[in-house]
């Protein structure tokens, strides 16, 4: 039998007061493909992974998300998924090993996991000072550990780099790359390091999908039109 | 712990307690505000009653309207970290029962409220009571927990109300004082008997029963609508 998509969206709504923030946005992603989302500031990709994150509720469309139907079963779906997005939801008076430590007991994971994924972003030796001491890419870095501690089956990533320089963003492509094994949906500024990474690429402008394809299939027109 | 699967309600009570203490610990926002605030209305009120000792109802209303006030400061700062520093967000993603934060956050409440009585309280007998406060003790203790419990509950689901709102520092005292207004009279009426003059050792029992009934009828009514109030 074929397995469900990741993420199923139909006909997808949301709105902001007046302001319509997605119109009618229609994708499927299957299991362990990634899918990029591009556009500019604005453009509701950020909204977009909010919702799939359970955060947000939709307004008119169907959203399913591993196999659940949000909102109504976003219970089941909470705990599969990693959220990283521009806030890096750590408290800045607690050391990054309290932070994770939180985390890991919010979601029912055993104190280990955390040593490992703070080793694996080269973290360990800095986990005790609190989070406000430290540099905004250590702070990523920090947040890439909370948003994959409970091995999720789905990541969630806006603009996953930001802060991260090139030897740092090696550390953290195990955890949150196509190694990962999870399905992932990242935005990014940077169109071409996203279609690198992407299966499917769907271009937002105004809420609107303006395009979805596969990378190969993806004009370079289309996507400079994104920007511009 | 089981992986994978979320921890149960009171493992997820106990993190999020846990995290709160070792927060007002490592900054000492909210604890000594409280405190420093209590002090200074017990200042305030010596010298503005002019009086070197007060008893009975008065000292109760004077002990109350103190708690009350420095509990607000409590109230107000209870979710702040949630919201800015993205607490809930990381909360709601969590597969956990949303009512735990409720648990979790109104016993962190109480327990503020319990450090700041352990100050105030014998400050308020040095400063403004005539008779000693070691007899009737117990029966203060008693009527101060029944009333922390009212004050824990009732603030801690007004504060998730109004930290949503740009005006919360407002919105905390305007829905909260109403509400705790029937609490806060069962606690002067109970704890009156007790300041002098009577001879009582422990509080009227009708007040007592009052104070735990609402106690109640608020922690019910608090569990069953907190789930909506961090609903998008």
């Amino acid at each position: 039998m074929d397995q469900p998509p990741a993420i199923e969206l139909r006909g997808l709504v949301r709105r902001f007061g007046e302001r319509t923030v997605l119109r009618e946005v229609s994708v499927s992603v299957p299991a362990g493909a990634t899918l990029a989302v591009l556009g500019r500031n604005g453009a509701g990709k950020s909204t977009l992974l909010r919702i799939l994150a359970t955060l947000l509720r939709p307004h008119a469309g169907s959203v399913a998300v591993l196999g659940e139907a949000l909102p109504r079963r976003a219970f089941a779906v909470r705990g599969r998924l990693g959220l990283l997005g521009h806030d890096p939801l750590l408290y800045r008076d607690l050391s990054g090993r309290e932070n994770l430590g939180y985390h890991a007991r919010l979601h029912g994971v055993g104190v280990a996991r955390v040593d490992e994924v703070l080793e694996a972003v080269g973290m360990r030796e800095r986990a005790e000072e609190p989070v406000r001491l430290l540099s905004r890419g250590m702070v990523q870095r920090l947040a890439v550990c909370r948003a994959v501690l409970h091995r999720p089956s789905l990541l969630l990533l806006d603009e996953p780099l930001a802060n991260l320089d090139p030897a740092a963003g090696g550390l953290v492509a195990p955890l949150i790359g196509r190694a990962s094994g999870a399905t992932r949906v990242l935005t990014s500024h940077d169109p071409r390091a996203a279609l690198a990474e992407a299966d499917l690429v769907l271009g937002l402008e105004g809420g609107r999908a303006a395009f979805l394809a596969e990378p190969s299939r993806v004009d370079a027109e289309a996507v400079a039109r994104l920007y511009a | 712990m089981r992986e994978g699967r979320g921890p149960g309600s009171w493992e997820t009570v106990l993190a999020v307690l846990r995290k709160d203490l070792l927060l007002e610990l490592r900054g000492l926002e909210v604890v000594p505000a409280m405190v420093l605030f209590a002090l200074a209305t017990l200042v305030v009120f010596h010298f503005g009653l002019n009086r070197d000792t007060v008893d009975g109802q008065l000292a109760a209303g004077v002990l109350t309207v103190t708690l009350l006030f420095a509990a607000m400061l409590g109230i107000n700062r209870l979710f702040v970290a949630e919201r800015e520093q993205g607490g809930f967000d990381a909360f709601l993603l969590a597969p956990v029962d949303r009512s735990t934060l409720l648990v979790a956050k109104a016993m962190a409440l109480f327990l503020f409220l319990a450090v700041l009585e352990v100050i105030a309280v014998p400050a308020f007998g040095l400063m403004l009571l005539g008779a000693p406060l070691g007899r009737v003790l117990p029966g203060l203790i008693a009527m101060l927990a029944l009333g922390d419990v009212a004050l824990a509950v009732i603030g801690t689901l007004v504060s998730a109300i109004a930290v949503h709102t740009r005006a919360r520092d407002l919105i905390g005292p305007i829905i909260g004082l109403p509400l705790l207004l029937p609490a806060l009279i069962a606690l002067a009426r109970g704890v009156g008997p007790l300041m002098g003059g009577h001879g009582s050792v422990w509080p009227p029992g009708r007040w007592v029963l009052i104070l735990a009934l609402y106690d109640v009828v608020f922690a019910l009514l608090a569990y069953a609508v907190f789930d909506f109030l961090l609903e998008d």
